[in-house]
């Protein structure tokens, strides 16, 4: 009886072990592609092992591109251009690339792997993209549907962005994804606090990372996230700044104001915030606070359907007939919009018939 | 039968009268999931074909020399899917090292057939119809050929299916399961035809 178990036990391990050993040898000889060259932008080199696919060699290096699936290949996003070493296209590559991107080279870069010397193309800014592991030091409500989510930033420990960038933020598995998702939130602190990261989030129905951040991230949790990403910041010139936002495009605006009073920037700035009703107001606190703080700064709230209970004795109407009324000297100032797109259009519109040149209108649209 | 002919008649049974997958339902998942397109059936299905007639092969003789002598037969379910996952895996990397365009055809479904039930059901039939060497291997490539066959016909039926008119609530999986199930009553056709028992 012990003697047919141990004999079991002998054959499998027999087989286990020969076919282990076949896969390594397999691995060292015809799985080794060696040691290839990844030259970037034509001016970074890296020595990667070879036989990985781009993307996580990349990664390895500390070079971060943007993917939401995490290497399956499921959700196009970590596209790469390959000018030198490319070969042809895979099958899993092609659902996810246009013909004019196939003229361009450009590669889904979890798939293709790096068997030879490659060069490749990414934009400037993925350089300073890393990915972070924080954990949430607290969350609070600001109003009855956004809350602050403030990240403690863990590894890497620091974080060098300019306000009003945004990160990915990642959401693991759970009841309404079965994999993880990456959403984008504009980061509402100051970059002189390089160890966190403030995002302010709102619950919209059935959002998978709203719904995640509201009604299941407790403090203490562990967070991943990528960034810093976008061209949305204060532009270094002396013009006078007029601000746009709605509800959680609060966000971006009060990281580049709060960035404006650190550096005691002399520029003039005013802030017109739409909402709905009172209760749709928050920071009201930290905004009379940067009005004493800045040289010249208004924070001009606006509700267009103030309820009696508000006892409102501010603006009233649609954010765009406030900033219509209150503007002054918009034809030579910048303006920095965040929030939907609907009213992004809106003040686009009026901003320009006020006399601004569209160019130096920034926005960030809620995609 | 004499003992030239029934490895051939097994070959034929295995493609039509007795199909691995319209009159067992075996590998049904990657049959379902990847026939929307003939190009890439017919790849998988090839794919199917090699793997099954190599793994049966292999399988065979691990079965006669090394478990059969130990009595370990049970152990026969194991050892079978290791041996089929480090033989796929062995082939992914051969493949996708010498030959570029291989790979492009077959390479990247050979992860998805590790996981056919096919594979797996097509050796233990094998162990439990008592094949020969020789038979068990025209077995193994009959039931891939029949094997692709079926996910040939499935892909032609579902590339004209785009322009006809399906009841909402059949769709995708709902309506590709009634096709499977009518093509597996024309197989039914098929029975008696060879016999093999």
């Amino acid at each position: 009886m012990i003697a047919t178990l141990f004999i079991s036990v002998l054959i499998i391990t027999l087989i286990a072990v020969v076919l282990a050993l076949l896969m390594v040898i397999a691995d060292a000889t015809v799985g080794n592609y060696g040691v290839v060259k990844i030259t970037i932008n034509d001016k970074k080199e890296l020595e990667v092992l070879g036989g990985q696919p781009l993307l996580k060699a990349l990664n390895n290096e500390g070079v971060f591109i943007p993917s939401a699936c995490g290497g399956r290949g499921s959700c196009g996003l970590c596209k790469v251009q390959v000018l030198e070493g490319g070969g042809n296209y895979l099958p899993t590559e092609l659902p996810w690339i246009s013909e004019e991107e196939r003229s361009d080279n450009i590669r889904l870069s979890c798939q293709f792997k790096v068997k030879n010397d490659v060069a490749i193309k990414i934009p400037e800014e993925l350089f300073s993209v890393r990915q972070f592991t924080t954990t949430v030091e607290s969350i609070r409500d600001l109003t009855h549907d956004i809350k602050e989510v403030r990240l403690k930033l863990e590894d890497p420990p620091e974080i060098e962005m300019k306000a009003g960038q945004f990160i990915q933020f990642q959401v693991p598995e759970y009841e309404l994804t079965d994999e993880p998702v990456y959403r984008a939130y504009s980061m509402a602190s100051v970059p002189s606090d390089t160890n966190h990261i403030e995002l302010e989030i709102r619950l919209v129905p059935n959002g998978i990372c709203t719904t995640y951040v509201h009604k299941h991230l407790k403090e203490g949790d562990t967070v991943m996230v990528n960034g810093p990403y976008g061209e949305f910041f204060l532009r270094d010139t002396d013009r006078d700044i007029i601000c746009i936002a709605g509800g959680s495009g609060m966000a971006p605006l009060k990281s580049i104001l709060l960035d404006m009073a650190e550096h005691e920037s002399p520029r003039t700035a005013r802030y017109f915030f739409g909402a709905r009703t009172g209760k749709d107001l928050f920071l009201l606190d930290e905004m009379k606070e940067l009005e004493e703080r800045m040289k010249d700064f208004k924070f001009i709230p606006a509700l267009s359907e103030p309820q009696p209970e508000d006892n409102w004795t501010g603006e009233t109407g649609l954010i765009t007939d406030v900033v219509k009324r209150m503007a002054e000297n918009a034809s030579e100032a910048e303006a920095y919009l965040c929030g939907s797109p609907g009213m992004i259009d809106a003040c686009v519109k009026v901003l320009k018939e006020l006399g601004m040149p569209e160019e130096r209108i920034y926005f960030d649209k809620f995609a | 039968m004499s003992e030239f002919l029934f490895p051939l008649a097994v070959f034929f049974a295995a493609i039509f009268t007795n199909n691995i997958l319209l009159t067992n339902y075996l590998g049904m998942c990657s049959f379902l999931s990847v026939s929307k397109e003939l190009e890439t059936s017919a790849g998988l299905g090839i794919a199917v074909t090699f793997v099954l007639a190599v793994t049966t092969a292999i399988n065979w003789v691990v079965y006669h020399f090394l478990l059969v002598p130990f009595q370990l037969e049970y152990l026969r379910f194991i050892v079978f899917i290791i041996v089929i996952a480090a033989f796929v895996q062995l082939i992914e990397m051969v493949i996708e090292r010498y030959s570029e365009g291989l790979y492009f055809a077959l390479g990247i479904f050979l992860p998805l057939i590790t996981v056919n039930c096919a594979i797996l059901g097509v050796s233990l039939f094998m162990v439990i119809r008592e094949y020969s060497f020789i038979t068990s291997f025209f077995f193994g490539l009959g039931s891939g050929l029949g094997w692709l066959l079926a996910i040939l016909a499935m892909a032609g039926i579902r590339q004209r299916l785009r322009t006809a008119k399906i009841p909402p609530g059949l769709e995708g999986a709902g309506i590709a399961l009634v096709i499977a199930g009518f093509m597996a009553m024309a197989f039914m056709g098929f029975t008696g035809m060879i016999n093999i028992s």
